[in-house]
């Protein structure tokens, strides 16, 4: 085919927001295409959670940053003869076009593959780009930057009113207006004027459709559009942050193909060699359209779209960028037909992004230019409220649909007008109070045709009925608009669990149906499912007998903050190891940016809804031997005892253990029963019993209240007035409303224990050990394997209580236990009953892959074996990655709730190494010469005191305020003194912040004094606002100047993961 | 809108039956049930001379959404009604999944349910057309009804295949368009069999003259002069067209372009002696796959359900385009001669607009 033998991939390294597992899916999608034509791949990519660093995948994998340097360093070593630039995000991208700049590829003879840098740096670039659109005549928005009023207005007559203007360089929108005369514009360019001596006047598009088009092009011209999508919310909402629905709904045959005509014209002038995206704005009263932008690289959309139509996109991109025709490429869903067509639908799919603004207080939640969500979900169906109902569902953010739900915190025309999270809600309440589709269509913009469908599913709820009068019609309406059987029981006032009796009764049941490219054109052997009550037949058969060779996997739903991708990873793993062990394996799950939902992991992807009701129709259709749902996180294991009770068989441990764990009275007692610690706690229903309680075990007190009405769920408190103040303001507390208070322990110790169990005997098993102390959450923690601080004695006692829960509780399959240890003596805080989000860490850290012992053991093989996780000869790091630059207002701090989107993990030969490289994966940048360093409280100031020598000692300017700097001078540490921004003197640090003169911001929140915490929050906030490097834990501080001292930049290791072995 | 809902049947002449409800007219009809894969262009399949006689199934389950351009708008002689690819509904039933009662779109002056209405077309939703595409592909396409009532017995309907329904559909005496605004660069005789606008707008577009006469027409005896001649596509069985084919014989001899889509090229194939099939079940679609014979694929919109047998091609011609599918023939031309044609529809309308450089091939030709 091509010359090309070594091929190196970038990946896209931690998830973040703006990028997060979908390029997991599509470079995993690229090593197999590559792979099937014997190339030999290397790949770098830190996410140790992702499936495409597994062993058996690419030849080599580093887990190493992303970025130029340590790329050149592999190329030095490895000498691909190719690189693949496409297939890991922005990240990737941007590294590949660093690389060609600095004539890095060049040096080592690497060429790139596919779209050539040439045709991404015209994309990219926004200049060339307008340029070269133009050359060809195809329209992007009209835009200029102007340095004067004089010239804003010349600008403005140029481009017509309306327009929008926006001050350069500021942050957060600051200046920015809209003009429909030339009166409202003197005044805007004023304004604007005031905060930045650089305009930029824009054409007003607002109200706009957003559409999207995926395209195709191989290296002889063929060019197809595989997918086109439409925006839900008209421009102005992000892409990522859009409700998207596919194929377009409101464009007729002139305006698809206008727009399709003119993305294969751009595609074909760009050069594109594999996929793209392009992105348009289309003007809902006539046919006048922008190109917005163009992304010469798999993206989120391209994933997106490859789940919505079967066209593996990313593998069919790998192929064409190794010199293959879409002539020559076969159909993977047909098998029959070939690669270059435009799949035809005969279905819609709708994304919704999932956001969780509520794990940061103080977070401005306006969804707009920015990416913010974390995550998104798809529903397949047939009917746009089918979908839109099931996808609400998906979400999983207590909601039962677009309707009929307990809480409502939407406001009508604030949420309308202005988008948010409840924007959704707040237009199904806007119809239910009276007003018309035209109003909310003036408040929004949104497309009419979308309203009426809302209206449509919202005036069905006022259908009346009871248990008694529900017959078969109204019963099929409901579940044709999408309704769950929850909700219809809410309506009718009675049991879910009747519904779906008296359903059954009338044999109203979901069809399942395939996903094939052609629309049932021609014969498929697809296994890619959705369900449907608009149908009268299943494409697959109904399976009449218990097949004992099958199993049911529970995916992990949409990414989250919480469970993201290491969840798909476990479930990946589980899969493919029951194919291996010769079982047929159905796998559920909805998330879109996913290697589960790949069809060829499984025998039958059900793309569909992890509840209640559908996983029991699902089962009931397919009769596997059993479900596996310790695997996916959270959602698969809260069904546990509802499934149970429907008598549907669980796989591994039994589901009244789970109840047991998950249950905090009962897993007390049994803890207590055996003799194991626990911190002090009690489930409390008033502020005066709260404050007594604290009061008995000592402030600090952690809290978990059960019904939270703002901020974050769990807090801790440090002294009776912020307990009540907490409880009066955020919590609900009462007998309905009880809150958890538990004793914070403070500078104690946090270990993990991941470990799979058979019969209630643990078989094998990996410590870990966080590096910050207790209280930070463990997803948000710095995780060392094999651990460096621990006493023989801690690690026996830990073994111990392990056994005798395991024991008790008689478990079989993957579990979790957190500890806490202080003084030799350790505490149980949490237990899982299923995988955790360190899995793949510990599995790859130690060489053994716990998820197949785990699915071993559930389905009755022997594992019992010695196993060496103790004993390593090398040490893994496994590191947080934040996104707080997207969360504008939020406080990147480390707490007790959970605020990380990913993390990565490195290998080294010291703690040391492996630690700076993990830290550099996650894009921190080695500061140079300035440091802040703010630490709260005084035994932070000591702790830090040999650090600071270090860096004094490294030639580092510490600047520090009146009380460090002093500390430093009396400990002969140079330093120099700073003002806290509250002292409004100069020199300050915020004048040095909004300068940018630190490389490096060392900051330690202090639970004393709370002045200086808000100057804590200030100099936090704006360090990741001018993106200056921040630290924010003492132990993270002390173990990251170590670091320094001990390994220049180039004395870290270049050694894929099998030289560690 | 539950309450108002009309129950309404289609039954195939198998005795399969699908219940669901009605929209557009609430009547009865019969014809040969097809189905289509487009996913947009209701408007511009339902006008398609080509579905004349059949009963059209949208495979695309949410129809309706975008309504429907103003219709009445008649357009004179000459004059082409945007949005339509003919001056009435042409199939006689309407089959969907999902009909959208409520319309969204700046270009639309009603929704399909009025304009069917008014078009006594009658049209069925609420029923599993991808079912009913499975049947259709696997026992092969089939007479069938609309219905308001089930009547007892056998369905028997007259196959509309065994008429010569492009006489039918096309005009009945000549028609000339011509660009606005500027002198004719060439004359075309444009043998209607059911054409479709869009083919006509191509062609006047690129500043031609097109003299739209009825199928039957005789080209050696024509009161016109022209520069080529173009048969157009249409329904039906093309060995049905005897006319047609044995006056495009004859034309041959005249040594001028000629160019032939869709049953245009079939009628050109039979012409040239070579013999012509049934599919199955058709292509139905907007993403065909055409391979030409220099390598190239293009994306074509197609609705046929008879092709050329490429095996029996004279020696003097030969296979031009092929189905990347299945292999079917996609378009024939001669060896030597300016005579050509394609199976799918280069005017598109509803359909990707891939393969418009075909007219200008035409243009450049004559």
């Amino acid at each position: 085919m091509n010359l090309t033998n070594k091929i190196l991939l970038l990946g896209s390294g931690a998830l973040k927001i703006g990028e997060a597992g979908e390029f997991d899916y599509s470079g995993s999608q690229a090593i197999k295409a590559l792979k099937e034509e014997g190339k030999y791949v290397v790949l770098i990519n830190p996410n140790i959670a992702t499936v495409q660093t597994d062993k058996n995948l690419a030849d080599k994998v580093y887990l190493l940053p992303v970025n130029p340097y340590f790329v050149e360093r592999v190329i030095k070593k490895e000498r691909p003869d190719s690189i693949l630039l496409g297939f890991g995000g922005q990240t990737a991208l941007n590294c590949g076009l660093e690389l060609h700049k600095r004539g890095i590829l060049k040096k080592y003879n690497v060429k790139v593959l596919g779209t050539q840098v040439d045709s991404i740096n015209k994309t990219e670039d926004r200049e060339l780009f307008v340029n070269e659109l133009d050359k060809i005549d195809i329209k992007t928005p009209k835009s200029k930057a102007v340095t004067s009023i004089s010239d804003g207005i010349k600008a403005a007559k140029e481009i017509g009113f309306p327009v929008i203007i926006r001050a350069g360089f500021s942050l957060g929108g600051l200046g920015s207006g809209f003009s429909t005369n030339e009166k409202e514009l003197l005044n805007a360019l004023k304004e604007a004027f005031s905060y930045s001596p650089q305009v930029l006047v824009e054409e007003d598009l607002r109200g706009w459709k957003e559409i999207e088009y995926e395209v195709v092009r191989d290296c002889i011209d063929n060019c197809i559009t595989v997918c086109n999508m439409e925006n839900f919310d008209p421009l102005g909402v992000h892409t990522g942050e859009s409700i998207v629905i596919a194929p377009s709904q409101t464009l007729s045959n002139t305006e698809y193909h206008m727009l399709r005509d003119i993305s294969i014209k751009a595609i074909r002038h760009f050069k594109i060699v594999g996929e793209c995206n392009i992105q348009f704005a289309l003007n809902p009263a006539s046919l006048d359209y922008r190109v917005i932008e163009v992304n010469a690289r798999l993206s989120r959309s391209s994933a997106l779209a490859s789940k919505v139509t079967g066209y593996p996109l990313a593998y069919i991109a790998a192929k064409l960028a190794l010199g293959y025709k879409l002539t020559e490429l076969k159909n993977s869903i047909t098998k029959k037909t070939y690669s270059c067509f435009e799949p035809a639908l005969d279905y819609v799919a709708l994304k919704i992004p999932r956001w969780d603004l509520a794990k940061f207080p103080g977070v401005d939640e306006e969804i707009g230019s920015r990416m913010k969500s974390v995550g998104e979900v798809m529903a397949i169906g047939r009917s746009f409220p089918e979908v839109l109902q099931k996808a609400i569902r998906m979400l999983q953010v207590g909601k039962y649909g677009l309707v009929l739900n307990k809480s409502k915190t939407e406001t009508i025309k604030e949420d309308i007008v202005t988008p948010t999270p409840r924007r959704l809600f707040a237009i199904s309440r806007a119809f239910r109070e009276g007003y018309s589709v035209e109003e909310v269509h003036e408040m929004s913009k949104i497309d009419k045709w979308f309203l009426y469908q809302i209206q449509m599913i919202d005036g069905f709820r006022k259908a009346r009925v009871n248990r008694n009068n529900i017959n078969s019609e109204f019963l099929r309406e409901a579940k044709q608009l999408g309704y769950s059987d929850k909700q219809i029981s809410l309506l009718a006032n009675t049991s879910e669990d009747y519904i779906r009796k008296i359903r059954k009764r009338y044999k109203i049941n979901p069809c399942f149906k395939q996903i094939d490219t052609l629309a049932a054109e021609y014969p498929a052997e697809t296994n890619y499912l959705y369900s449907t009550y608009h149908g009268s037949a299943s494409d697959v058969k109904r399976t009449e007998k218990i097949d004992k060779k099958k199993v049911m996997i529970l995916g992990s739903g949409a990414y989250k903050i919480g469970s993201s991708v290491e969840f798909d990873w476990c479930c990946v793993t589980t899969a493919k190891k029951l194919r291996e062990l010769g079982y047929k394996v159905i796998m559920v799950n909805y998330n879109p940016e996913t290697v589960s939902t790949d069809y060829d992991i499984c025998d039958k992807l059900y793309f569909e809804e992890l509840s209640l009701e559908r996983v029991l129709d699902i089962y009931e259709y397919e009769q596997p031997l059993g479900i596996i749902l310790s695997m996916g996180g959270q959602i698969p294991n809260n069904l546990a005892m509802k499934l149970h009770k429907a008598g549907v068989r669980i796989l591994g441990s039994s589901p009244l253990s789970i109840d047991k764990c998950e249950d905090r009275n009962k897993f007390s007692s049994i803890l207590d029963k055996l003799n194991i610690i626990q911190p002090e706690w009690e489930e409390l229903s008033s502020i005066e019993k709260a404050k007594a309680f604290a009061k008995k075990i000592k402030f600090p007190v952690l809290l978990r209240p059960s019904y939270v009405l703002s901020g974050t769920a769990m807090k801790v408190c440090y002294d009776d007035q912020s307990l009540e103040n907490y409880l009066k303001e955020n919590v609900q507390i009462s007998k309905e409303h009880k809150v958890v208070i538990s004793k914070f322990e403070e500078g104690a110790k946090e270990i993990e224990l991941d470990g799979v169990a058979q019969d209630g005997n643990l078989r094998i098993y990996a410590i870990t050990e966080h590096i910050e102390n207790a209280g930070v959450h463990s997803g948000d923690a710095t995780l060392v394997i094999p651990p460096q601080k621990l006493y023989f004695e801690t690690v026996h006692q830990i073994k111990k209580i392990t056994k005798a829960i395991l024991r008790e509780l008689n478990i079989t399959g993957p579990f979790n236990i957190q500890f806490l240890a202080k003084n030799n003596e350790v505490k149980v805080i949490e237990f899982n009953l299923r995988a955790s989000r360190s899995f793949p860490f510990v599995s790859k850290a130690t060489g053994y892959n716990f998820i197949e012992y785990a699915v071993k053991s559930m389905l009755g093989f022997n594992i019992e074996g010695d196993y060496k996780t103790l004993d390593l000869d090398h040490i893994c790091v496994k590191a947080p990655q934040f996104s707080f630059s997207r969360l504008s207002g939020a406080d990147p701090i480390l707490g007790v709730e959970m605020s990380s989107t990913g993390e990565v993990a490195c290998f080294g030969e010291s703690m040391e190494e492996a630690f700076l490289k993990s830290l550099l994966s996650t894009g921190f940048r080695l500061p140079q010469k300035n440091i802040l360093l703010t630490l709260g409280d005084l035994e932070d100031k000591i702790e830090f005191l040999e650090s600071a020598r270090m860096l004094d000692e490294m030639g580092f300017n510490i600047y520090a305020t009146t009380n460090t700097h002093k500390l430093l001078c009396n400990n002969n540490i140079n330093g120099h003194l700073i003002y806290k921004i509250s002292e409004k003197k100069s020199p300050n640090i915020l004048n040095y912040l909004e300068n940018r003169k630190f490389d490096l911001v060392i900051n330690s929140q202090s639970t004393k004094d709370l002045i200086s915490e808000k100057d804590g929050f200030v100099i936090r906030r704006k360090a990741i606002d001018y993106n200056i490097p921040l630290i924010n834990n003492i132990k993270i501080a002390v173990l990251f100047v170590r670091s320094l001292y001990n390994y220049k930049i180039d004395e870290l290791e270049i050694k894929s993961m099998d030289e560690y072995e | 809108m539950q309450n108002i809902r009309k129950k309404v049947y289609l039954r195939l002449e198998n005795g399969l039956i699908f219940t669901g409800y009605s929209f557009g007219l609430y009547g009865n009809t019969q014809g040969e049930v097809v189905f289509n894969t487009g996913m947009t262009g209701y408007p511009e399949s339902l006008t398609d001379p080509s579905y004349s006689g059949q009963i059209l199934v949208f495979t695309y389950p949410l129809i309706g959404n975008y309504g429907v351009p103003d219709f009445r708008n008649k357009s004179e002689a000459g004059e082409l009604q945007n949005g339509f690819e003919s001056n009435k509904i042409q199939v006689r039933g309407a089959v969907v999944s999902n009909y959208s009662f409520k319309y969204s779109h700046f270009d639309a002056a009603s929704s399909l349910d009025v304009w069917l209405k008014e078009s006594r077309i009658p049209g069925i939703y609420g029923i599993d057309t991808r079912e009913l595409t499975k049947v259709l592909r696997t026992k092969g396409v089939m007479p069938g009804e609309i219905t308001t009532q089930l009547k007892k017995g056998k369905l028997i309907i007259e196959d509309p295949n065994k008429f010569n329904l492009a006489d039918e559909v096309c005009v009945q005496s000549p028609v000339i368009y011509k660009p606005k605004n500027k002198k004719p660069r060439k004359k075309i005789l444009l043998i209607d069999c059911g054409v479709k606008n869009n083919i006509i707008r191509n062609f006047v577009e690129r500043g031609a003259e097109v003299i739209r006469v009825p199928s039957i027409f005789d080209p050696l005896n024509s009161e016109y002069d022209f520069d080529g001649i173009f048969v157009s596509n249409g329904p039906g069985d093309p060995k049905m067209c005897k006319s047609t084919i044995m006056n495009l014989k004859k034309s041959f001899d005249l040594n001028i372009p000629i160019f032939g889509i869709c049953l245009g090229s079939q009628i050109m194939g039979l012409s040239a002696g070579a013999d012509t099939y049934k599919l199955k079940f058709g292509h139905r679609s907007q993403n065909q796959p055409c391979i030409e014979d220099k390598g190239r694929c293009y994306i074509t919109s197609q609705n046929h359900g008879y092709a050329v047998n490429t095996k029996t091609l004279p020696k003097d011609w030969e296979e031009w385009f092929i189905n990347n599918n299945d292999g079917t023939n996609e378009g024939i031309k001669h060896k030597t001669k300016p005579f050509f044609a394609v199976q799918f529809h280069p005017e598109s309308s509803p359909g990707p607009n891939d393969t418009g450089w075909l007219f200008d091939k035409f243009m450049d030709e004559m």
